[in-house]
């Protein structure tokens, strides 16, 4: 039973990071049609940036943390504005393929500046272990998770009531229709890249303090499909419930089964998925097909 | 001088159509229709010819790898750039065609030759299971899908310890013909462009084909091609089978170049690494396959040599070099997508353009820039 519990503590908390870097996919899928490559890669930003601000300029934590986030947004725009925007309209290849070359540059320049082998980072969660019942389980992880949720729930009410939010919803619905309204649509985009690298940084942040800083975070970035698909591409609750379900999955599968199935178990709930019930839990059902 | 130029330019360069009059459906839909084109060719072929006798083996080794890739990259083009279906499963294709090659000759014995073809048929098969999923899913949908087919195929690689050995190297025993060990970097060469001309040539000739042509159709309109009488699914099962077959082919290939087949050679990096050579290439051409193919192989050994040229003014660099090479492959592809989404097929076309019209700037009644 304590097993169980243990299990379940770190699968809930694996799973909110999956569902904060799902939630930035989500975002800039619903916006602008983009599935981002490079998700796993801005987590990694998320991770080092934090890192540089408390551990190599030596910022109080508050600080660093508002610090990455901000830095994580400006870096977003940025990307948007350099590779998205030129690309707008072409087809769905070029933009997988450019995602996917700026993992490739943002892998290049976090290794580039501060090497390929983990940091040492004073984690500045809580580090003591909480007795849960029969269980023992770090506290930092423990506390990762109603954080994840209070982050996830500000973005879902942003969606709801800020009129920047409504605007996004907007422009995914009906491009057009938005533009017609005043609506300026690469401001949406821009937002849309701009959130979605604050959610993957304050997902890096907790990944720096509960796991720690290694250039393989970037890995994630592949775990997020399952998530999404899971959960349906379109819609951040589903993003939750897609990574808390993962997250889980993985963790059992590790702890019960072995053998590596942690790690192709989602691929295969994801076939699943998209053989059933393409648009996930939560998705639009409106889908491709012929 | 300039006299001189104006012949070459307007005999052998350019893609001029003028002076050459077709009056029959058969030579107008020829491979090469233009004296031109043959020319360029034999130039082409001639350059391949007389390369390896000039060559380095560091050379040979990197023309050997190009061929393979173009191979790969045609295969992959089929799919992605003539039919239209996103797939990010080439390298488990390519790991079926090597694994299969080379499980055949250790299990069963079979010579090198037979051996290549089951595995390319094998993959071709596993390549259409793998298109069924197409039915119903499109564009990015397709795209997850492979991806996890991808992870799927890699896992079972690494695990199913009996069939594949899992994390550890199958070595695959050398092909030989008439006593001759034919995987060192000279032999292998002729075996490698004997097979990148073939898959070109296939290629090519299957676009000019009533099957070819309905591939385009779907990519270009896949409702449009269903209301004109193109059995959709089937052509999309067919050029994943297709498509399959040539990747599985540079699989096995690479199998007897290397003799050594392991799970890391068929990563989702690979299928990235194939996916950047289309791109960059020019998606839908099979001479942008080989551009691409040669673009992307090279790029790498390039900035090794230039790291290694300045190890001694800059000895810093040496450390930094793996992360240049990934910056370069994504600032590349970037660089490609942003300003010639047509790739290097493009702007060879462009080359010869300019010949064309020197001295002018552009064709007259066209529209510059476009």
């Amino acid at each position: 039973m304590d097993v169980f519990l243990q299990l379940t503590v770190s699968g809930l908390s694996n799973g909110m990071i999956y569902a904060l870097a799902a939630a930035g996919f989500v975002v800039v899928y619903k916006a602008s049609d983009v599935i981002n490559f490079a998700q796993g890669d801005l987590l990694l930003l998320g991770t080092y940036l934090v890192f540089f601000a408390l551990a190599q300029v030596g910022l109080p934590w508050s600080v660093g943390v508002l610090a990455t986030v901000l830095l994580a947004v400006a870096a977003g725009v940025a990307v948007e504005r350099a590779v998205l925007r030129p690309l707008v309209g072409e087809p769905v290849i070029s933009m997988v393929m450019a995602t996917i070359g700026l993992s490739s540059v943002l892998q290049a320049l976090v290794n580039a500046i501060w090497g390929p082998s983990p940091q040492s980072f004073e984690p500045f969660l809580p580090q003591g272990e909480v007795a849960l019942g029969p269980a023992v389980v770090s506290a930092g992880r423990l506390l990762s998770i109603p954080i994840a949720l209070a982050v996830l729930a500000a973005l879902g009410l942003f969606f709801r009531y800020a009129r920047d939010g409504i605007a996004m919803r907007a422009v995914a619905d009906d491009p057009q229709a938005a533009l017609s309204m005043g609506i300026s649509i690469p401001r949406v985009f821009a937002m849309a890249w701009g959130l979605a690298a604050a959610s993957a940084a304050v997902g890096g942040i907790m990944l720096a303090n509960v796991v720690g800083v290694s250039p393989s975070v970037s890995a994630i970035g592949l775990r997020v499909f399952p998530v999404v698909v899971l959960g349906g591409l379109d819609s951040i609750g589903g993003a939750v419930i897609g990574g808390v379900v993962i997250g889980l999955l993985e963790v059992y599968a590790g702890g019960y089964l072995g053998h590596g199935l942690s790690l192709v178990l989602p691929y295969v709930v994801l076939v699943l998925v998209l053989m059933v019930r393409p648009y996930g839990l939560f998705g639009k059902e409106i889908i491709e097909r012929t | 001088m300039s006299r001189a130029w104006r012949w070459l330019s307007s005999q052998w360069l350019s893609s001029r159509e003028c002076g050459v009059y077709h009056v029959r459906y058969e030579s107008a839909m020829g491979l090469r229709p233009r004296p031109a084109q043959r020319f360029r060719l034999a130039l082409f072929a001639a350059v391949l010819l007389v390369f390896p006798f000039v060559a380095s083996s560091y050379w040979l080794d990197l023309a050997n790898q190009v061929a393979i890739a173009t191979v790969g990259a045609i295969g992959l083009n089929i799919l992605v750039g003539y039919t239209g279906q996103i797939s990010l499963g080439q390298g488990a294709f390519m790991a079926v065609g090597a694994y299969g090659a080379a499980l055949m000759t250790l299990e069963w014995g079979l010579p090198w030759g037979p051996s290549i073809v089951l595995a390319c048929l094998l993959t071709a098969a596993v390549g259409a299971v793998f298109g069924l999923p197409s039915l119903r899913l499109k564009g990015l949908y397709l795209a997850i899908a492979t991806l996890a087919a991808q992870e799927i195929a890699e896992w079972t690689v690494t695990h199913w310890t009996a069939v594949t050995g899992g994390t550890e190297a199958v070595v695959a025993p050398a092909p030989r013909l008439f006593g001759q060990r034919l995987n060192g970097g000279f032999e292998f060469y002729w075996l490698g462009i004997a097979a990148a001309a073939a898959t070109a040539l296939f290629a090519a000739n299957l676009f000019r084909s009533r099957t070819g042509r309905a591939f385009v159709a779907i990519r270009d309109q896949d409702v449009a091609a269903g209301v004109i009488g193109v059995d959709v699914f089937k052509h999309k099962v067919l050029a994943f089978a297709a498509s399959s077959f040539f990747v599985g082919l540079a699989g096995a290939l690479t199998a007897y170049y290397r003799n050594i087949v392991a799970w890391e050679r068929f990563t989702l990096e690979t299928s990235v690494v194939y996916l950047a050579m289309i791109i960059v290439g020019g998606l839908g051409t099979v001479r942008g396959s080989f551009f691409g193919a040669a673009l992307i192989t090279l790029l790498p050994a390039l900035i090794a040599n230039a790291g290694r040229a300045l190890r001694d003014v800059a000895p810093q660099v040496a450390t930094q070099l793996p992360y240049v090479q990934q910056a370069v492959f994504g600032v590349v592809i970037i660089l490609f997508l942003v300003f010639e989404p047509k790739g290097l097929s493009k702007l060879w076309s462009n080359v010869k353009d300019y010949v064309h019209v020197w001295p002018f700037a552009y064709r007259r009644g066209e529209s510059h820039g476009s």
